[in-house]
């Protein structure tokens, strides 16, 4: 094994061991293990009932781990009493929807819902959150005069951005996302992931993304997990398991992709 | 820079009954600083999966696989993509990127990737695309909608815009007019020049003998089938 120091004191961000969750005699997600580091996305691919969305939502804190841990900067966020965790999914960890709806309050203003977030987190001065709110808009590529538009009035593809700035507005360090480009145009798709690349590399961000559009793990994710009956199967370098997959289940998941 | 020793490839396709494909067997490669090697063969012989095992797109069966002081057979996934950055550059005959990033800015990736800031980073790609006789209309635009011979000098500008040690070529010269054939040719020697190692995968035969200083021929670690 060759050396190479920048990793060995490079320790991850998030740390998860063993996370399970059953539902009565179903499994969930089973024993999965993974990392992730700063400034880079980990995704995650399977088909419906693979268990990837068990496992966001318990990560989360959406749904309840039966077992395992979920350690960032040696403390198991599992283990954390409903204050703590709250605060930390409003300040250090985003978690973007598929359907901006779910994240979005619709009967806010698009200023109010990224104000909203930051307030959460402790911000206080109405003049300057209203500086950033506009600011995170126009990051986000929304025309910073709709800042009192509800989101309503916003168009699919606008309502995801805002979420976007929405969570991201306190600069967390993880960020959770569920099929964020689901439902949406292809050039649509195209314009939120050439963003996020830009924000995970400009603030550093760890992303687990989960997916089921193999199209978008490969364009976003530099590694890649995939997942079966709620179990890991493979993982590993994005372009290695798509194009190099060794489990006949990532095979079949790949040779099933349309050609673009 | 490249030591490729006793490394061995093959597929297994469990879709079709699990049958095996052997490839690759007993492949052997020494590549030095300052020098271009060509990988030859015919068709089918292996060339592109070593050239693929090379920059860490395949695993490899067995064998060591060493680039840049990492050895592929056995590093991290991390650590190959920290490899990829800033020491392994890759010239890829195919064009994979954000259906709406423009040209320059798919040329300045790899520099934004390592911390130069964007004003740099866009200069120099810049700079390269013009040398590279992409008219300057184009560079705000996506290459998605490039044609073959354009979007293949986005490649090889996004390729030698940042001075990697390690650089794979995957057929640099293949629809390009003699033009821009030439400063292909002037970017590998420059690159030559400067101490990397490039292995190469080139049918235009001018272009080879022109610029390789041996060949390599795959068809002899062709595994039986």
């Amino acid at each position: 094994m060759m050396e190479n120091t920048q990793f060995q004191d490079d320790a991850p961000l998030l740390k998860v061991r063993g996370l399970t969750r059953s539902y009565w005699a179903r499994t969930g997600c089973a024993e999965v293990d993974l990392d992730v580091w700063p400034g880079e996305v980990l995704g995650i691919v399977g088909e419906s009932g693979s268990g990837k969305s068990t496992l966001l939502s318990c990560l989360a804190g959406h749904l309840e781990a039966d077992a395992g841990s979920v350690v960032q900067g040696g403390e198991d966020v599992l283990r954390l009493p409903e204050p703590a965790r709250r605060r930390l999914m409003r300040t250090d960890w985003a978690y973007i929807h598929q359907h901006a709806r779910d994240g979005l309050r619709m009967n806010v203003s698009a200023g109010g819902n990224v104000g909203e977030r930051m307030m959460a987190g402790g911000a206080r001065h109405y003049g300057s959150i209203r500086d950033t709110a506009a600011d995170w808009l126009q990051r986000v590529e929304i025309d910073p005069a709709r800042i009192d538009d509800r989101p309503t009035a916003f168009s699919g593809g606008m309502q995801q951005r805002l979420q976007i700035a929405r969570g991201l507005v306190t600069a967390p360090k993880l960020v959770l996302m569920d099929e964020p480009t689901g439902g949406l145009d292809v050039s649509v798709q195209a314009r939120l992931l050439d963003l996020l690349r830009g924000l995970v590399r400009d603030m550093g961000l760890a992303v687990i993304l989960v997916t089921h559009d193999i199209g978008v793990v490969r364009l976003l994710a530099d590694r890649l997990m995939v997942m079966r009956h709620g179990r890991v199967v493979e993982a590993g370098l994005t372009d290695r398991v798509l194009d190099d997959p060794q489990h006949d289940y990532t095979q079949l998941l790949v040779s099933s992709v349309l050609p673009a | 820079m490249i030591h490729v020793r006793d490394v061995s490839k093959s597929f297994t396709l469990h879709a079709q009954g699990g049958i095996v494909i052997p490839v690759l067997e007993g492949a052997r490669l020494e590549v030095a600083a300052g020098e271009c090697v060509a990988l030859t063969g015919s068709s089918g012989s292996g060339k592109s999966t070593l050239l693929r095992l090379l920059q860490g797109n395949y695993a490899p069966a067995s064998g060591r696989i060493e680039v840049a002081g990492l050895d592929l057979a056995t590093a991290t996934p991390r650590e190959i993509a920290a490899l990829r950055r800033d020491r392994l550059g890759y010239v890829s005959q195919f064009l994979r990127v954000v259906p709406r990033v423009p040209a320059h800015d798919v040329v300045a990736d790899p520099l934004l990737q390592l911390g130069v800031p964007p004003a740099a980073a866009r200069e120099r790609a810049e700079a390269l695309l013009s040398r590279l006789n992409l008219p300057q209309a184009l560079w705000s635009l996506s290459p998605t909608t490039f044609s073959g011979g354009e979007q293949q000098r986005v490649n090889i500008a996004r390729g030698f815009v940042h001075p990697y040690p390690v650089l794979l070529l995957d057929e640099p010269t293949a629809s390009l007019d003699p033009l821009n054939r030439a400063v292909v040719l002037d970017l590998i020697r420059e690159a030559k020049a400067r101490g990397a190692a490039l292995v190469g995968i080139f049918h235009d035969r001018e272009a080879r003998d022109e610029i390789a200083d041996r060949e390599v021929d795959v068809s002899l670690f062709a595994a039986a089938p």
